[in-house]
């Protein structure tokens, strides 16, 4: 079954010079193992091509059902200098629940 | 078991105040942080300050002193601020005038120097962190620079009575764990509990981004009252344990999910949070909901801090140009996607000399661009209403950045049919890059004033 992430679980975005952090809990933990095994580094990267420009790195938060992704040059040059309307990259935790995992049959949010 | 209640009064510089004041009258907090200074505010207080020695502190001092001083006098309850910013010791004396006014002359208030490391920046040779490149690149354009300080400075004001603390460039959550060392007896070198308290400080150094505020998605995550949104109250224990929560009545929440959501945000590796007091370890916390609108937070923990502070420089950059013009009604977007191509076509025409172009359709493309993502469902929808065009360009001069806006303004009578609502503007881009500095080349300064 597929699932858009918005369904499963939220997000927020953070910044820090050029490098967004994107944050994604589970509402329900034992949801966290779909996301683990769904929601890799690699497939966040091609998810925001032609945003993030560099690495993304994945991070664990087994107790509290979350991942949180990591992504270089994501901010066109940084917060301070950036040409884009969203200076911070804000809006990424709504493009990042956009993605459609594949779960099994039967879980809600 | 000791405890300390500190209450989060502010998480950005332009922040609301009536929910500070909400938690000074209702919050039962020992006390109150203002957390109002952005990564670039600092550089830009700073030019103000080399305009008015007198200035470049935040605009908010004032009114957020006003609505507090009183209140908080009358119940013992102490003030924390970063408001200091570019000058400290200015905003300091103009709190003590306010007190003064307000009929409290007995206010302490102290004053934590040490953050300008300018000079000895501008004659360092030094790696950037965020390029790799040396400090050469951007010398020359360094208008400031501040080195991130710990909680140590603000303990030794409480030390010494300070009824207000008012600091420039610290780590966001030092100004939380400053009282809570100080209340609570925790050492400088009490690396678990600086981290569990760094943990605290991160949860509230946002304020209303823990109470529901940043979170509400109707039909998915429901806040109540978010109008009349309560800023949070951490009430942590000697040991480091904390219950997150916030004044009875306001509006809000404080739920497993609000807090998740703040744990991680602008975290990177969660095991290594570097912070000039600590280098904190996020991975283990746990969050429970303890109560209606009251979260515990336990299992953070933390390793001895770096031999060095990171160094926030602010050089100028650069200006962006900008300009704006909507198209509505039939064939908006087309008419709109000609307005930038004739935009372009003439500031080529004009040879403008920009380093960085960006066209974005607002209410299209805007915010993740043209692409339709692989894996995500078509961002684009039906045909908006109404699309406003945005132009942008990166000059090296004033006067080259405002022929964007100019070329997008003539669009009313020199573009495409209906354009309205046209808006410029020119900035100066004052932006930021990090350096490392020797922890002992940087001398924090405690003044009563």
């Amino acid at each position: 079954m597929k699932v858009q992430l918005r369904e499963i679980a939220h997000s927020r975005a953070g910044d820090k010079g050029d490098v967004s952090n994107v944050s994604l809990i589970a509402y329900d933990r034992a949801r966290f193992e779909d996301l683990r095994r769904e929601v890799t580094a690699a497939r966040v990267k091609e998810h925001f091509r032609g945003i993030v420009e560099g690495e993304v790195a994945r991070y664990e938060l087994p107790r509290i059902g979350a991942l949180n992704f990591v992504m270089q040059r994501a901010l066109a040059g940084g917060v301070t200098r950036s040409l884009r309307m969203d200076l911070h990259g804000k809006s990424l935790s709504s493009l990042l629940l956009a993605l459609e995992i594949d779960v099994p049959e039967g879980g809600s949010r | 078991m000791r405890k300390v209640r500190i209450g989060a009064g502010a998480g950005f510089a332009r922040d609301r105040v009536e929910p500070a004041l909400e938690l000074v009258l209702g919050g039962d907090i020992g006390y109150l942080v203002f957390e109002c200074l952005a990564e670039r505010t600092i550089a830009t207080d700073q030019l103000e300050k080399t305009r008015n020695p007198e200035k470049g502190y935040n605009a908010g001092l004032d009114a957020r002193m006003r609505a507090v001083l009183g209140p908080c006098r009358e119940r013992g309850v102490k003030i924390v601020t970063n408001m200091g910013s570019a000058n400290p010791v200015a905003a300091a004396r103009r709190v003590k005038q306010l007190a003064r006014e307000l009929g409290l002359p007995e206010a302490k208030v102290a004053a934590v120097e040490g953050d300008d490391v300018v000079d000895r920046v501008r004659a360092m040779e030094a790696r950037i962190l965020e390029t790799g490149e040396s400090l050469d690149t951007i010398r020359p354009r360094i208008v400031s620079a501040n080195a991130y300080l710990g909680a140590e400075p603000m303990v030794e004001a409480l030390r010494r009575g300070a009824d207000v603390v008012v600091v420039g460039r610290s780590a966001d959550p030092s100004l939380f764990l400053a009282p809570m060392m100080h209340e609570l007896g925790w050492g400088a070198d009490d690396w678990g509990r600086l981290g569990a308290g760094t943990v605290v400080g991160h949860l509230l150094e946002c304020a209303g981004q823990v109470t529901g505020g940043y979170f509400a998605d109707p039909g998915y995550k429901d806040v109540p009252g978010l109008a009349r949104l309560g800023f949070p109250i951490a009430e942590v224990r000697e040991d480091g344990e904390a219950l997150v929560t916030k004044v009875p009545g306001s509006g809000g929440a404080v739920t497993f999910e609000t807090a998740s959501e703040q744990l991680l945000y602008e975290i990177h590796d969660p095991g290594a949070y570097v912070t000039p007091d600590v280098v904190a370890d996020f991975g283990g916390v746990e969050l429970e909901e303890a109560a209606p609108d009251a979260v515990r937070v336990r299992g953070g923990t933390g390793r001895p801090r770096t031999p060095t502070l990171k160094v926030s420089v602010g050089y100028r950059d650069s200006f962006i140009g900008e300009g704006q013009m909507s198209y509505a009604g039939p064939g908006a977007l087309e008419r709109a996607k000609l307005a930038a191509d004739v935009v372009l076509e003439r500031l080529r025409l004009q040879r403008l000399e920009a380093s960085e172009t960006r066209v974005d359709l607002v209410g299209v493309d805007s915010l993740h661009g043209p692409d339709l993502r692989a894996g995500a469902p078509a961002p684009r929808g039906p045909v908006p209403y109404e699309v406003r065009v945005r132009v942008a360009c990166r000059t090296a001069t004033a006067e080259e950045a405002a022929k964007v806006g100019t070329e997008v303004a003539s669009l009313l009578t020199n573009g495409p049919a209906g354009g309205a609502a046209d808006a410029a503007s020119v900035r100066e881009i004052i932006a930021i890059l990090s350096v490392l500095l020797p922890r002992e080349a940087v001398r924090p300064v405690v003044t009563m004033v």
